[in-house]
């Protein structure tokens, strides 16, 4: 009646794929960082995944740490956008080319 | 049963992860990141790890995301109509399958055998925390800087740029007025 | 049915026909307690002492007409009131209510769900109210919900900071995330609120401002902003704000009264069984009512705070004051005194 890792490890690989389409394609710059949270948790989906094949809580361990890292850079991500808006009105990242047109 | 609250909550999670890429209006794409962020704190759950369940929507939805709808309120993003490159998605998607090919062959391989079953020693807080506070000690505290260093670092970026006049401590302290800044100018070329 | 999901019904059943019973009583307690505070009669024709008021309000929401601005976007519109009521309706799931229960041979934990990251769940789950209020806000594409949406949701995650580490402290002497494991503590030895008194004020305060009550309602105020984040909400709509306010109260003020007075248990008083159970239950329900009318005497007391007295509240003075506390009951922990 368990679930095998691997239904896990594929719905965390297709939860990856799909946020590097987001952050591939879209031009707004909140939608890529959102794209980008989607790969993060698809990442920690994995290692939890491999913590409990594994029975070692090392995976747990690290996927607590990511989660605190994923914090700060949406915290200092976030406000690079605020600056950024505020001095080109735009954070449509096609617009965002300073060199060369 | 185990099986169809994985499945449930799996269609759940991959429905609104394609939300998230594929909305136009950001604040819908936040609202279904949601939704992905809480699935996937139930497949923790699942897979023996409540405290990061907890964890996942305490972090995760309860605060980073909240500051994603805050900055998008804040900068009074609209929907915007040409979303995506012309191409550009072509590419994305070939790159995503082959990359999804790729990963899942090499996953399909491992982990065919069901998991060991769980121990309450696995599932329990109190194993978590002696293993994080003895041998995880050095990247826990590092951590803890990493999140001041980040705090100090936002504080920094996001201010308004200090006038001629003044220092560069004192445009850090707060103004007297509170209301949400009028930050939406017109659309400058 | 497997049995262990039967019994999880019932006790949630338990559960819920508390919360739910906590709106429209309070609805006529609140206005019955601030006629007698303001030396005026209050409700008193629906009934006799106006008890029926709360059906008479209930009638009134389901026959009043349900405006929905045009403008509205009309799918965040209409999530906004149900995001409400799901931290309201999830989070006393980890309140205990009583001592353990045999029946027939199976020793049941009077908790909806006995799970060790108890507190932690109540807070994650707690933290997902800003969504309704900021959704408000922005949907109702009104200039005045949305700076009271900003506003409410500011004032939330700025004090959920001080809620958190208040019961951190709690947390430190028992060891333990579980509230059966905090109460049984609390039995042992005395009542959390003597030896951690700072804790107990801060947590007090956090809690008027995670309830959006007086005095730190200014996002919902009716003389500030129109109605804050819920001013375009008519009829239903703004009765399921207003249900899920009075609930996340009362599931609040369950917390702090299983945190710091005890939960269920009475000093001195050791019953099992079902008469254990039934007395902890009605325990548990009386103190939740003082906590409430606490809340209701507050309200009808003080002013209301302005919007930047309220975040230096929050974060100069309770942020510093919660990790004081922290602090000195980590050392009293040490010392063994606790």
């Amino acid at each position: 009646m368990t679930v095998p890792i691997s239904w896990y490890l594929m719905l965390a690989a297709l939860l990856f794929a799909i946020g590097t389409v987001g952050a591939l394609t879209r031009r707004n710059g909140i939608s890529i960082f959102l794209s980008i949270e989607l790969m993060l948790n698809a990442a920690n989906l994995t290692l939890v995944a491999f913590s409990r094949q594994m029975g070692d809580r090392t995976g747990q361990l690290i996927v607590f740490f990511v989660m605190a890292v994923a914090a700060a850079e949406a915290a200092v991500g976030l406000a690079l956008f605020i600056a950024v808006f505020r001095s080109r009105h735009t954070i449509d990242v096609n617009r965002l080319n300073l060199m060369g047109k | 049963m185990e099986k169809l609250i994985f499945l449930i909550f799996a269609a759940v999670a991959v429905g609104s992860s394609l939300v998230v890429v594929i909305h136009k209006s950001p604040v819908y794409a936040t609202m279904s990141l949601v939704l992905t962020l809480f699935s996937v704190a139930v497949l923790f759950v699942l897979l023996g790890a409540p405290f990061l369940g907890a964890l996942q929507i305490l972090i995760y939805a309860g605060a980073i995301v909240v500051l994603f709808l805050f900055v998008i309120m804040l900068l009074n993003l609209q929907k915007s109509d040409a979303e995506r490159s012309r191409g550009g998605l072509g590419v994305a998607a070939v790159g995503a399958l082959i990359f999804l090919g790729m990963i899942g062959l090499v996953f399909w391989r491992t982990g065919r055998e069901a998991p060991p079953p769980l121990t309450e020693d696995f599932v329990s807080l109190k194993g978590l925390s002696a293993a994080l506070f003895s041998d995880y000690l050095l990247p826990f505290e590092i951590v803890g800087l990493l999140l001041l260093v980040a705090v100090i670092g936002a504080t920094v970026a996001a201010r308004k740029a200090p006038q001629p006049g003044e220092g560069g401590a004192s445009s850090l302290l707060p103004r007297e007025d509170f209301v949400v800044e009028e930050t939406h100018k017109e659309a400058r070329s | 049915m497997n049995p262990e999901i039967l019994a999880t019904l019932a006790k949630y059943a338990v559960m819920f026909g508390v919360f739910i019973n906590v709106a429209p009583i309070m609805n006529w307690v609140e206005r019955r307690a601030c006629a007698y505070i303001q030396d005026r009669p209050g409700p008193n024709r629906v009934g006799p002492l106006g008890l029926f008021q709360p059906l008479a309000d209930a009638a009134k929401f389901m026959f009043k007409e349900d405006v929905t601005p045009a403008a509205a976007d009309k799918l965040l519109y209409l999530m906004a009131p149900v995001l409400a009521l799901l931290p309201a309706f999830t989070t006393f799931v980890i309140i205990p209510f009583g001592p353990d229960l045999t029946v027939a041979g199976r020793t049941i934990p009077l908790v909806v769900a006995p799970v060790d990251t108890g507190v932690l769940l109540f807070l994650a789950l707690s933290s997902l109210a800003v969504y309704s209020l900021v959704l408000a806000g922005y949907a109702s594409n009104n200039k005045f919900s949305l700076i009271g949406g900003i506003r409410a949701s500011a004032q939330l995650i700025s004090y959920e900071l001080a809620l958190t580490l208040s019961v951190l402290a709690v947390l430190l002497p028992v060891n333990s995330f579980r509230l059966a494991d905090i109460v049984a503590y609390q039995q042992a030895h005395v009542w959390n609120f003597i030896p951690q008194v700072l804790g107990f004020v801060v947590f007090l305060i956090a809690s008027f401002a995670e309830t959006n009550r007086l005095p730190f309602d200014l996002p919902e105020a009716e003389s500030e902003l129109i109605a804050g984040f819920h001013t375009e909400y008519s009829a239903m709509r703004f009765a399921a704000f207003f249900q899920a306010e009075y609930t996340n109260m009362a599931a609040l003020a369950a917390l702090g009264v299983t945190l710091f007075f005890g939960g269920w248990s009475l000093p001195g008083v050791h019953l099992t069984g079902w008469l254990g159970a039934v007395v902890g239950l009605v325990t548990l329900v009386a103190k939740i009512a003082v906590c409430m009318a606490v809340f209701v005497w507050v309200r009808w007391t003080f002013p209301r705070f302005r919007y930047d007295q309220l975040m230096r509240l929050g974060w100069k003075v309770l942020l510093p004051l919660s990790i004081l506390n922290l602090i000195l009951v980590a050392a009293m922990t040490l010392a063994g005194w606790l």
